[in-house]
Formats: C-alpha cells, sequence, structure tokens
C-alpha cells in the first residue's frame, strides 16, 4: 500500500492506495504553525487500523521549506564564493555573512588561479567570530571540475559542522543561480532534516518504519536521506504534486495542458505524452533564481475568489483576493458568487452571491443573471488566454542548432485537464473558448495526494568528457576518472546512464521505475592549431518523471469513473483557497 | 540585484552543428565555450538582458541585397538563413522598442560577402548585417546608417555593397592589408563618386594593442559619428583583434572590446571574426554585452591577461595616430572629394578582380555606375566566374532619382539574355527582383 499526502494552504489531503485502487481518502486541517502535528495527524488517521507492515511507500509534499523560504531566511550560516574573471560576484551578495576568495577556473575546469588558502584562514576567524557552524562554498565552474570547492572544504572541515558545495547541486551552469540554490540548501537544512526526522521517530514508535520520501519540485520523489543535502529541492512540491495526479488522465500521446483553478490562483502547466514541461534552467522562489529542477508552472491570480470589478465599463478579474466569496461570507464579488447565481454550484448562501452580483449588475446597468454569465465567461477566456501565453512561451525558448531550428515542434494541446474544486462548472465554456477538448480529472479535489502517491523517484546525471585533458567527470556524482583518447560518445552515454541508475537507486527508486532519458548528448571536435586536439562531449541524462509501475490500474479505475461522472454531471465545489 | 542600465537583447545562436568543414577555424565549436561563459554567469538572467529565438530570412531579404549566382538557394544554408535571420531579429526589436540595443551572437560570419555572390569568401556567404540593414531600411524607413567594422579583417564586402551609397558610413578598422587577408582596405580607398568619404578605411599597424584601437574609436570614429548623425549605429563586431587569437596578429583584449564598445554605443551589434575560441571569445563576449547593458565589466579578464607584454611599441602609436589624422582629413573633405571624382563624367567604370579564397572561385566585374548627384546612382555589373558563370547585375538605389531608375530598367530590358547566365534587376525603390535567362 502507498500512502501520498499534501499539505496545502487550508486542508492536508491524504489518500491510501493498494494494486486494487484508491482505499481511503481524508482531508485534515493544516495548521501552518505546527505542520509537524498537521502531517503526523493525517498520516495516522489514514493509516488507521492498517497493518503497518502492509504500508511499502510514504510520499509527503510540504510546505515546510517553501514556507520558511517565503517568510524570509535567518541566514545564521556563511557562504564563501571563489571568484574568476566575469562579473563581480559582489553582485551576488546574498547576506552579511558573504565573502569572496581568490581562485578560478576555466570553462573546461583549468586552474586559472589557486585558492587563496591565506585569504580563507581570515574568513575563517570572523565567521567563526560570528558563532556560525555551517557554510556554503560555491565556486565558478565547479559543475565542471569541483577541485577548488573541495579544497575549501577540507581547510574548512574541523571548523564547522556541516558544509553544502556547490557542485553537489546540478550540473549545469550558472554561478549566481548555483550560489542562491547553496545558500537555500545551507538555510532550509537544519529545520528540514529535524522535520522529518521527527516524523520517522514517531511513526516508528507506532511501528511503522517505512522509508519516507518527499515529493520535489520536479514531480519526481527523492528518500529522504537523499534530500538532507539538498532540503531546497523539495520547495514547491504543491504545485508538482497536482501536475503528477492529472498524467494518469492524459493519453501517451496527447499533449495536455493542466489548470488547476482554485481559490487565490489557477495554476498552469503542460504535459506532453505523459511527461510534464520542466522549467529550462530551474525554478525561482521568493526572488532567488535557482538550478532546482522543476515543472514549468504558472500561477496567475485568478481564482474563484479572486476579486471580480468593473473597469472602464468592463469587467475585470484579480490578481488580488480579499477572503472568501461573497456566499460564503466574503467582502467582494467573486466568480465563485457568479457560479452560486448561474446555479452551478450548490453550496454557498445563495442570496449573498446574489447581493454581490447586484452590485456589479448596477455598474454594468445589465441583469444580475445576464451579468454573472458575463462574469463567467470573463473568467473562461482569461484563464485561457493565460494558457495560451504559457504555450507561446514555451515554444519561443531559443535554440542553438540548425537541427534544432528546423525541427522545432511547437506544442500544440490537444487536451485541457481542469483541476480544484469548480474544475467541472468550467467544463464546456473552457473547451468552448479554447477549441481543445477539455475535462474535469476525476477525484481532482485529491488530485494532489494521488499525484504524490504515484509519483516516481527522478534524478539526473551531467557528465563531461574531454579527451584532449584526458579526463572524464560527474561532479554531482564525485566521480572522476582518467579515459584514453580513444574514448567515445558512445561510452560517455554509457557511463552516464550507470552512474544514473546508481543515484536513482540511492535515492529510492525500484528497478521497474528507471524509465531513463539522455537529455543532452553533444560532441565537439576540439582543433588546435589546424587538426584535432580531442573530443569535448557532454551528456545529461535523466530519470523522467513519471507515475509508478502499478499505477495503471487505479487511473483505469478512475478513467471509467471520469466517463460515468461525464455522463452525468459533476458537481462543482467551493474553490479551495490555497493561500488562506 | 543586477540589472541592465540599458534594456539589451542577445540572439545567440551558436550552430552547434555546422562548420566549413571539420578543422576549419569556422566550425561547431567555435562559440562553445562563450556558452559556456554566458551560462555560467547567469547572463540569461539579468533583468534588461533579453535572449530573442533566432527567426529565417526571406528568399528577398537576399534579394534585397545580393545578386546569388545562380539563385539565392544555390548560397545559403540552413544556418545562412537562421543567423541573418538572427540579425534581423535583433534589428527588427530596436526599431519596435523592445530593446535599446542588441547583439546578434550567431555564426556563420558575413562581413566578406560582397554583392555579387559565387560562393564564399573569408569564410561568408552572405552579408548578414548588410540583409539586415536593408530590410531595416524597407520596413521602418531607416535613412542614415553607420556601419563600424571592429573586425581585424577588412571588411570588404560591406564595403563593396556600399561603395555607392551616400547614406551608409562605412568606416573599418582592420590590420593592414600588405599583412593579412584580404589585403584590402587603404585610406584612399574612400567609395564611389557618389559617396567619396563614406568609406573610411583605417588600417593600423600589426601588433596595435587597446591604446591604440582606443585612440581612433574616440578621437576619428566617434567625431565621425556625431557629425554623420546616423538613424543607427551597426558595429560588425570581429573579435580577431585579440592578442591570442590565431589567425592575426593584434594586441587587442577583452577589457578594450568593451570600452570600445562603451564609446562606440551601437544600436546593433553582430558578431563577425574571432578565432581564439577559448582564450578570447568567452570573455570579449562577455565584455561587449555587459558593456551594451550599461553594466559593470570591471572584473573581466582573460586568464593571464598582462597588459605589459602586449603594450604597443611607440612606433606603433606614432604610426596609429598619423592614419588616424589622414582618415579624419578625407573625411572633413569629403565634399570636395566627390566632386573631384565625378569631374564633369556621366558614368564611371571599374574592373574588380575578386578571389573567393574558401570556394577557389575567381570572379571579373565590370562594373558602371552612374554619376549622379541626386542619388546613389544606377549601378550594372557584368560579372564573370572562372567556372562560366557569366551574369549581369543592375541595381536601382532605394531613394533614386527618376533618371537612374529609367537608365538602370533600361540596362536590365536590353540586356541579350543570350549571353548571359542570368541577368538580374534589383529595384529598390519598388522592392522587385527580376531575373531573366535560361531556366
Ligand atoms: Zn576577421
Ligand atoms: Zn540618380
Amino acid at each position: 500500500m502507498i500512502i501520498g499526502l499534501d499539505v496545502g494552504g487550508t486542508h492536508t489531503d491524504v489518500v491510501l492506495l493498494d494494486k486494487d485502487g484508491l482505499l481511503r481518502e481524508i482531508k485534515v486541517h493544516t495548521d501552518e504553525l505546527d505542520l509537524f502535528h498537521t502531517v503526523l495527524s493525517g498520516i495516522e488517521q489514514i493509516s488507521r487500523g492498517i497493518k503497518p507492515k502492509a504500508i511499502e511507500r510514504l510520499v509527503l509534499s510540504t510546505t515546510l521549506t517553501t514556507n520558511l523560504i517565503v517568510q524570509g531566511i535567518n541566514p545564521d550560516f556563511g557562504m564563501i564564493v571563489l571568484s574568476g574573471p566575469g562579473i563581480d560576484p559582489e553582485f551576488f551578495r546574498t547576506h552579511e555573512h558573504y565573502y569572496v576568495i581568490g581562485g578560478a577556473l576555466d570553462h573546461r575546469g583549468r586552474e586559472v588561479t589557486p585558492v587563496d588558502l591565506g585569504g580563507l584562514k581570515k574568513i575563517v576567524k570572523k565567521l567563526r567570530r560570528a558563532d556560525i557552524r555551517h557554510v556554503g562554498v560555491v565556486g565558478k565552474f565547479s559543475s565542471r571540475n569541483p577541485v577548488h570547492e573541495l579544497q575549501v572544504r577540507d581547510a574548512l572541515k574541523k571548523y564547522f559542522r556541516k558544509i553544502f558545495l556547490g557542485h553537489w547541486i546540478s550540473g549545469s551552469l550558472n554561478y549566481p543561480r548555483r550560489i542562491a540554490t547553496t545558500f537555500l540548501n545551507a538555510s532550509v537544512y537544519p529545520i528540514h532534516k529535524n522535520f522529518f526526522e521527527a516524523v520517522q521517530k514517531t511513526l516508528e514508535k507506532h511501528g511503522l518504519q517505512v522509508p519516507i520520501h518527499i515529493l520535489k519540485a520536479d514531480g519526481g520523489t527523492m528518500s529522504f536521506e537523499a534530500s538532507i543535502n539538498y532540503p531546497g529541492q523539495t520547495i514547491l512540491s504543491g504545485p508538482a504534486a497536482s501536475v503528477m495526479g492529472a498524467i494518469p488522465f492524459s493519453g501517451d500521446q496527447e499533449e495536455a495542458l493542466v489548470l488547476d483553478i482554485g481559490g487565490t490562483t489557477t495554476d498552469m502547466a503542460v504535459i506532453l505524452k505523459r511527461v510534464p514541461v520542466l522549467e529550462p534552467v530551474g525554478i525561482e522562489i521568493a526572488g532567488f533564481k535557482t538550478l532546482i529542477r522543476a515543472l514549468k508552472t504558472r500561477s496567475v491570480g485568478l481564482g474563484g475568489d479572486s476579486v471580480v470589478k468593473i473597469m472602464n465599463g468592463k469587467i475585470t478579474i484579480g490578481p488580488e483576493r480579499k477572503g472568501h466569496a461573497m456566499a460564503f461570507g466574503g467582502p467582494v464579488p467573486t466568480t465563485t458568487d457568479a457560479l452560486c447565481v448561474l446555479n452551478m454550484m450548490p453550496e454557498g448562501d445563495a442570496a449573498k452571491a446574489a447581493a454581490g452580483m447586484k452590485m456589479l449588475a448596477d455598474e454594468l446597468d445589465r441583469p444580475v443573471v445576464e451579468t454573472a454569465r458575463a462574469v463567467f465567461e470573463h473568467f473562461c477566456a482569461e484563464v485561457v488566454r493565460h494558457a495560451r501565453s504559457l504555450v507561446d512561451d514555451i515554444n519561443s525558448k531559443p535554440v542553438y542548432t540548425v537541427y534544432e531550428y528546423w525541427e522545432g515542434r511547437q506544442i500544440k494541446p490537444d487536451k485541457i485537464l481542469l483541476l480544484g474544486g469548480p474544475a467541472a462548472c468550467f467544463v464546456d465554456q473552457i473547451e468552448k473558448v479554447s477549441g481543445v477538448k477539455t475535462m474535469a480529472v476525476p477525484k481532482c479535489a485529491m488530485a494532489n495526494a494521488l499525484g504524490a502517491a504515484f509519483a516516481r523517484t527522478t534524478c539526473e546525471v551531467s557528465l563531461f568528457a574531454d579527451t584532449e585533458r584526458g579526463i572524464i567527470t560527474a561532479p554531482e556524482e564525485n566521480y572522476f576518472e582518467k579515459i584514453s583518447s580513444a574514448f567515445t560518445r558512445e561510452d560517455a552515454q554509457k557511463k552516464a546512464l550507470e552512474l544514473l541508475e546508481q543515484k536513482a537507486r540511492r535515492s529510492g527508486a525500484s528497478r521497474d521505475d528507471l524509465e531513463m532519458d539522455i537529455l543532452e548528448n553533444q560532441q565537439f571536435n576540439m582543433v588546435r592549431g589546424f587538426s584535432a586536439a580531442g573530443r569535448n562531449i557532454r551528456i545529461k541524462a535523466q530519470v523522467r518523471p513519471g507515475l509508478v509501475s502499478g499505477y495503471q490500474v487505479i487511473s483505469e479505475k478512475l478513467s471509467k469513473e471520469m466517463a460515468m461522472m461525464n455522463g452525468a454531471r459533476q458537481i462543482c465545489s467551493k474553490p479551495d483557497g490555497k493561500q488562506d | 540585484m543586477l540589472k541592465a542600465r540599458r534594456k539589451t537583447g542577445l540572439i545567440f545562436f551558436p550552430a552547434f552543428d555546422w562548420a566549413i568543414d571539420p578543422t576549419h577555424p569556422e566550425r561547431e565549436e567555435r562559440l562553445l565555450y562563450t556558452q559556456d561563459q554566458a551560462m555560467e554567469e547567469g547572463l540569461f538572467d539579468i533583468e534588461g538582458l533579453i535572449e530573442f529565438k533566432s527567426q529565417l530570412v526571406l528568399e528577398k531579404d537576399v534579394q534585397r541585397t545580393h545578386f546569388c549566382v545562380p539563385d539565392v538557394s544555390a548560397m545559403m544554408t540552413e544556418s545562412h538563413f537562421i543567423s541573418a535571420g538572427s540579425a534581423k531579429r535583433i534589428g527588427i526589436a530596436v526599431m519596435e522598442k523592445e530593446i535599446e540595443s542588441g547583439f546578434a551572437l550567431v555564426r556563420p560570419p558575413g562581413h566578406h560577402a560582397k554583392r555579387v555572390v559565387h560562393g564564399a569568401r573569408g569564410f561568408c556567404n552572405v552579408n548578414i548585417e548588410a540583409m539586415m540593414i536593408e530590410y531595416l531600411r524597407f520596413a521602418y524607413g531607416v535613412r542614415k546608417v553607420a556601419i563600424v567594422d571592429t573586425d581585424c579583417h577588412h571588411g570588404d564586402g560591406t564595403q563593396d555593397i556600399y561603395w555607392h551609397d551616400p547614406d551608409t558610413l562605412f568606416i573599418s578598422l582592420h590590420q593592414d592589408g600588405r599583412t593579412l587577408y584580404p589585403g584590402t582596405g587603404f585610406p584612399e580607398d574612400m567609395g564611389g563618386p557618389n559617396a567619396a568619404g563614406r568609406t573610411l578605411n583605417i588600417p593600423l599597424p600589426p601588433r596595435t594593442s587597446a591604446e591604440g584601437f582606443l585612440h581612433i574609436i574616440k578621437n576619428v570614429v566617434r567625431p565621425i559619428l556625431d557629425e554623420f548623425q546616423p538613424d543607427i549605429v551597426v558595429n560588425s563586431a570581429g573579435q580577431d583583434n585579440h592578442y591570442t587569437d590565431p589567425l592575426t596578429d593584434m594586441n587587442f583584449s577583452a577589457q578594450g572590446y568593451a570600452q570600445l564598445t562603451e564609446i562606440l554605443r551601437p544600436d546593433i551589434a553582430v558578431l563577425e571574426g574571432g578565432y581564439s575560441i577559448e582564450g578570447a571569445l568567452p570573455y570579449v563576449n562577455l565584455g561587449i554585452i555587459l558593456a551594451m547593458a550599461g553594466m559593470d565589466y570591471s572584473k573581466i579578464s582573460e586568464p593571464g591577461f598582462d597588459p605589459d607584454k602586449i603594450r604597443q611599441t611607440e612606433q606603433v602609436t606614432r604610426q596609429v595616430e598619423r592614419i588616424g589624422e589622414t582618415v579624419l582629413k578625407i573625411w572633413k573633405q569629403r565634399d570636395e572629394l566627390t566632386e573631384k571624382r565625378r569631374a564633369g563624367k556621366a558614368f564611371e567604370e571599374r574592373t574588380n578582380q575578386i578571389y573567393y579564397d574558401t570556394d577557389g572561385i575567381y570572379e571579373t566585374q565590370q562594373e558602371k555606375v552612374r554619376i549622379c548627384s541626386d542619388c546613389a546612382g544606377a549601378l550594372r555589373i557584368d560579372s564573370s566566374s572562372d567556372r562560366g558563370a557569366r551574369i549581369l547585375a543592375v541595381h536601382i538605389p532605394l531613394h533614386a532619382c527618376e533618371k537612374c531608375r529609367e537608365i538602370g530598367r533600361q540596362w536590365y530590358d536590353e540586356a541579350d539574355p543570350r549571353s548571359y547566365l542570368r541577368v538580374f534587376l534589383q529595384n529598390r525603390p519598388d522592392d522587385e527582383y527580376l531575373t531573366k535567362g535560361l531556366p
């Protein structure tokens, strides 16, 4: 059996699945100030009466790290960055305890300037005086060669309790993002570690000795143990959970838009042939641009409870929200109220909703029901407009080779999947406006928890080989070997997949779920003085985000339900106030 | 947070799958380390630095500038369509005010491609700057354009295209032609009889360093640009003046290129040559981009950079100053020189011998231009290659006077298609491009 748990802004959804389908689903109230008890009570309630041994997998998606970062970081740790020629690293200063030291590598990882170990000693003194215990160390081009970061770590080891190194994070190039990501990892590390250790211990006390998996922003999972050095990867797993929950309902040849309509926002993502589209570099959170792999999602201030106003005789919706809809005791008219007036939503106080619509109707000088209809239609049109702009954005991404240019396949969604409480109300209208087949995902209020439960372990490996220098490296994996000049691109691919499999297994993947892709596969002949000097080979491989094997039974069941619901009308409900 | 003071656009199209041949300097690897540096610096995350997706040029964009023998498709590879299209996209972004200035970091380059194209010269088939400029003139009514070519090689292709055009100021800084390909670009080459002094060649002695380049930019180029007052300034931003470049013999640096860009303030820069792909390009390109964006570039330097080692000699300094004075003098006397060149003639004829080093083709041109005080003058080129291709090319300039239009038409109509592989008419005022001849 699998437990999937997703902490939301107002409540936490928990599901229990086995190979025959969804066994239980519950919602518990989220206490943002005590996530520990929220998570524990969710797990306890869902597993009541179940034999602990029967539970083989527990996947958690929490707002823990996201909240920490959004609320502002307590920077009681140090950052040491190695500069090299380029943009002044002062521009990337994260906080007070940020020090730049000499030492530079070039784009192939060759040393240009050695590490200034003398300067480092002085910085250590300052950090110790400030009572600092954790340090992040980031070098420019460390993802090509971590030698400088390792030298600094060795020099710091005996003075600090935990040292985070930039090359752990990603094989991608981006020094400012590497600094920001290391900063975030260092900052959330202690709380992340204490939290999950506490959860694990408490569960063990109750006899539940199941490995904890944590959902990441890329819609994959990692084991708690694997997450310790990269807690930042668990940010914004909520939107990822919903997208994963929608995947079973997109066909394996379909290009689908996922629109999660909440109270405050509508969150959008794209799925291509059951694989979610990822951010090209990494996610941005609270002003930090990071190297954290994440699903490409866009959140717009367009929810069921967003403020509806009349400006210059025209309806506008959002982006702000002022509490609930009037039908649920809120202060201003919203799209949810329009749904009430149009008899599309059974809940809520119809009289209050009508009063809200009347405020708008008076300004427009139109009948109340007609106004509600206009609000509803405008809302759907706006959702579609934003969704189109997301697709345009993905399609306008630059390409760097002639082949990619001419092969540049453009995404053209052929299905829209709606999630969120009121999703069912919007199906017909969104289909009409967009001209794309639209459906509400069954159990869509639980899709996020289902998504967490289904999500597969993912990871990525970057590998560089330089036959002129005779080296092969995968810095994230701490892998370095010498190679001969006969080393080929095929050898490099094989090695990358081998490292990837090891990493995935370490992160908790089961053998059945190792769907691996080569993402990048480039080889350049290096020519020096008009003759070939070697080959520069760059490989990137990933375990593709997706669903664990064996989910098909459940999704087929739910699909049948979906067919039934589309026969009868699905009932829509109050949007979930994600950020109440 | 890091922010560009000037909104700057970039198109990065390294054509990682295109090369002249595997060990040619113009190969896949050329912009690889520039890309690495740009990515590692997080350049595309900087607010106000906008990366655009490359575009394609259309056949008509090529025909507006070139006479391709026998036709456009024979001279353009897929990567030429994209590289030229990228320059065009940056030009459009500037005209549409999406950005204040922009840089097309693209391959393959173009500044050795002349008006008539039988093949590739100096790694170039078509002139991507000229195609961009002529598109902007067509689509946005841009008239006066200044092109400053800072590639180490003489921009002989661009010079050829604008030789007769008084609305285009072409200035080329390059290593003295007596010591480097293509062997041309002396001060006395100052443009045709309708545009004398609008082509300015500034040959610099070998081993000129930042001091010499910046002297010329500050004291010669800048004042001339200020006086010419172009609608746009285009920089053919070749980077082979770098002290580590394997094909040339100059001593310029990344800091120098950044300063040059800051003084020049180009609206549009287009990458040209530069073959020190590891030691120079990553740093020079970064310097140019930061300078264009009005950002701090003081911490950029090449590994092992030592200004003392590449300092120019007293003798070089004196030579540079002398050439600067010569060029300023030509510029100041441009109107008298134009008068003198015309000397009451109705037409001027010249013979051009052109060697296509990349493709090994020889071309001979008989060129005839109408002397005209009202426009750039109708132009007729009778061109034959040693491959047996003879064509006749007639060009009616964009702002042609009635008489020149008439003469151009007449040249085209009178030409006997049996004598040529193709007869072309480039009728710019009507944006009309005709050919006749055997199919
Ligand atoms: Zn050059
Ligand atoms: Zn005329």
